[in-house]
């Protein structure tokens, strides 16, 4: 339950973050905020899964799906994106539900299940690569400008509009973060990543549980895709699926935190941070670099703080915790499954 | 209320249940025994819906389940135990119970869970808590939030299985009552599952004993007891142990 002063705290913090570019106006410092709160939004999707042992690399391809469908929905058919979101969304979740419902029917768990989602990143990185009639390929691809309505184009040139925009949905995201962890979904999500017979046995449906929190996450991520594409207007297969990025939620999710709500945005910060301190310090000499970084910090988080940065402050601060010790070993067997 | 005919489990060139039949009325308590590997738990594990029967009809109600997924079945009224208890430990004892009664019975309401999570741990006589953490449990606490968590399912028909292994003889004695306790205030027909004889025998209204999965003897403890097949696989065949066993399990029934 949140308490009086939480939700005061809240309150306060969220005032405080909208507020915000119209007292501060820097463009490039609003830039990297938009960033980050679209990316925040994207580790939270993913940890909505990952939290409960349920490990996908395959969210590279549904944030592809996201970013591309609604692209080229706009540029070819003139759909404006206010449509064209929601069925690349419909079209992450029936993606998310073709590949879940065989791996959870037929229990396909831990190593096996981090393998299948790690090809449905590869297939939808490929797709998009290899129709470059259409997507442009490895190119990039961009959305054309409108010259007409720009709110029915969702194109806009401010970047406190965007900022804005990507403040509410990133807020979407915790509060979905938040539902789920208050209901009784959590309960069972919890039961199935540690037994799923038993799970069973209590009467939990393990299959339509696990699609259940699958599509919610799926959906999420391929809006955070769309929000990416209007927000960047330029999409290269590499930004916004495959593998690393696909790798990229992982690594801000687990530095951060996964069993915190704020873990994945505090995640973000760090990563997008550090992508563009390596960008201005070292230029072009650097391209790739944040990625080593990314992995020595996973295998330093995984080994030396499990629950991340946000989990293992709030930890501290709390006389009493709220989870039990053997909690902090399921986080790092979420990072290595079957280990 | 049960009603199990030509039950067969098969896997691969081994029969685990072969062509296995009984009933078991409303308000009952059934005792199955049996040695290790004779089948016990493979009819558990069909009755609960863990495991898809080769052949054979279960009629639960007068409803065929056989072949129905798990929770389908918790959903018509059937609970378990697990022989080995299996608490879901990043959950509080609590919220374990509370999970079950809200699956369990269909997911009505949060509320009607919570109700039955407090209900079904006070007739274990585990802490109604909120925040007690199932780290603190000892092997009985396990077994009383196993037995909980299958109370909170609201089942007509209760399969215990082996739900006294690892306990000492006074918490033995105790658990038995909570079974008997169970079918006379809840009124639930009970299978148990057991292997410490005596005690099963004390409790049960009729017994059924397995070897090599199929029944060998079915009946009255006292009768069942005495019975010289039952002896034979169920006690071995040493003389002096077998007789002191069966005067044992014969003392046990009638007192």
């Amino acid at each position: 339950m949140m308490g009086q002063g939480r939700l005061a705290a809240w309150t306060v913090g969220l005032a405080a973050l909208v507020a915000l570019p119209f007292v501060y106006r820097d463009p490039y410092h609003l830039h990297i905020l938009v960033l980050i709160l679209i990316w925040s939004f994207a580790y939270t999707s993913w940890s909505m899964m990952g939290r409960f042992g349920l490990v996908s690399l395959g969210h590279g391809g549904f944030m592809g799906i996201g970013a591309y469908v609604t692209a080229l929905l706009w540029n070819h058919v003139g759909l404006s994106p206010w449509i064209g979101i929601p069925i690349s969304m419909a079209a992450a979740g029936v993606l998310a539900l073709i590949v879940g419902y065989p791996c959870f029917r037929f229990r396909i768990t831990g190593h096996y299940f981090v393998l299948v989602t790690l090809a449905l990143s590869g297939i939808v990185l490929q797709v998009i690569t290899a129709t470059r009639d259409y997507t442009g390929g490895s190119l990039g691809y961009t959305p054309s400008r409108t010259l007409g309505n720009k709110l029915l184009a969702l194109q806009f040139d401010d970047k406190t509009t965007w900022y804005l925009i990507a403040l509410g949905v990133w807020l979407v995201g915790i509060i979905v973060w938040h539902l789920i962890d208050r209901s009784m979904s959590r309960y069972a999500l919890e039961a199935i990543s540690e037994d799923e017979d038993a799970a069973a046995a209590a009467g939990v449906n393990v299959t339509a549980e696990k699609l259940k929190i699958t599509l919610i996450s799926a959906l999420m991520t391929a809006l955070a895709g769309a929000i990416y594409c209007q927000y960047q207007m330029f999409i290269t297969p590499d930004t916004v699926s495959g593998i690393a990025v696909s790798l990229q939620m992982v690594f801000a999710a687990i530095v951060g935190g996964l069993f915190v709500s704020l873990g994945p945005t505090v995640g973000a910060v760090i990563t997008i941070l550090l992508a563009e301190t390596l960008r201005i310090g070292f230029g072009t000499r650097a391209v790739g670099w944040d990625n080593l970084v990314y992995g020595v910090l996973l295998v330093l988080f995984i080994i030396f703080l499990p629950k991340g940065i946000l989990g293992s402050v709030l930890d501290r601060l709390k006389p009493q915790r709220k989870v039990p010790r053997a909690h902090e070993q399921e986080a790092v067997q979420i990072a290595r499954p079957g280990a | 209320m049960l009603e199990v005919s030509g039950l067969v489990k098969r896997f691969g060139g081994f029969t685990a249940v072969n062509n296995v039949s009984f009933k078991v009325d409303q308000g009952e308590i059934l005792g199955l025994i049996g040695p290790n590997g004779s089948g016990k738990s493979t009819i558990f594990n069909m009755l609960s819906g863990t495991l898809v029967p080769t052949s054979g009809s279960i009629l639960f109600a007068g409803h065929e389940i056989a072949g129905l997924g798990p929770h389908r079945i918790i959903n018509r009224g059937i609970g378990r135990t697990f022989q080995i208890p299996r608490p879901f430990r990043r959950l509080t004892i609590f919220e374990n119970v509370a999970l079950a009664g809200f699956y369990g019975q269909g997911r009505h309401s949060r509320a009607k869970a919570e109700e039955a999570a407090e209900r079904s741990l006070a007739m274990v006589g585990l802490p109604t808590d909120r925040h007690a953490s199932v780290d603190g449990l000892g092997a009985a606490g396990l077994k009383k939030l196993e037995l909980a968590k299958a109370l909170a399912t609201a089942p007509k028909l209760l399969l215990a299985d082996e739900s006294l292994g690892g306990l000492d003889d006074a918490e033995m004695d105790q658990a038995a009552d909570m079974l008997r306790n169970i079918r006379d205030q809840l009124g639930i027909t009970i299978i148990w599952v057991e292997h410490i004889m005596g005690v099963l025998m004390r409790v049960v209204d009729r017994v059924m004993v397995l070897d090599h999965g199929e029944k060998i003897s079915e009946g009255l403890p006292s009768v069942v007891a005495g019975d010289p097949r039952v002896i034979e696989v169920y006690l071995g065949t040493d003389a002096e142990t077998t007789q002191a066993a069966a005067a044992e399990a014969r003392r046990r029934a009638g007192g």
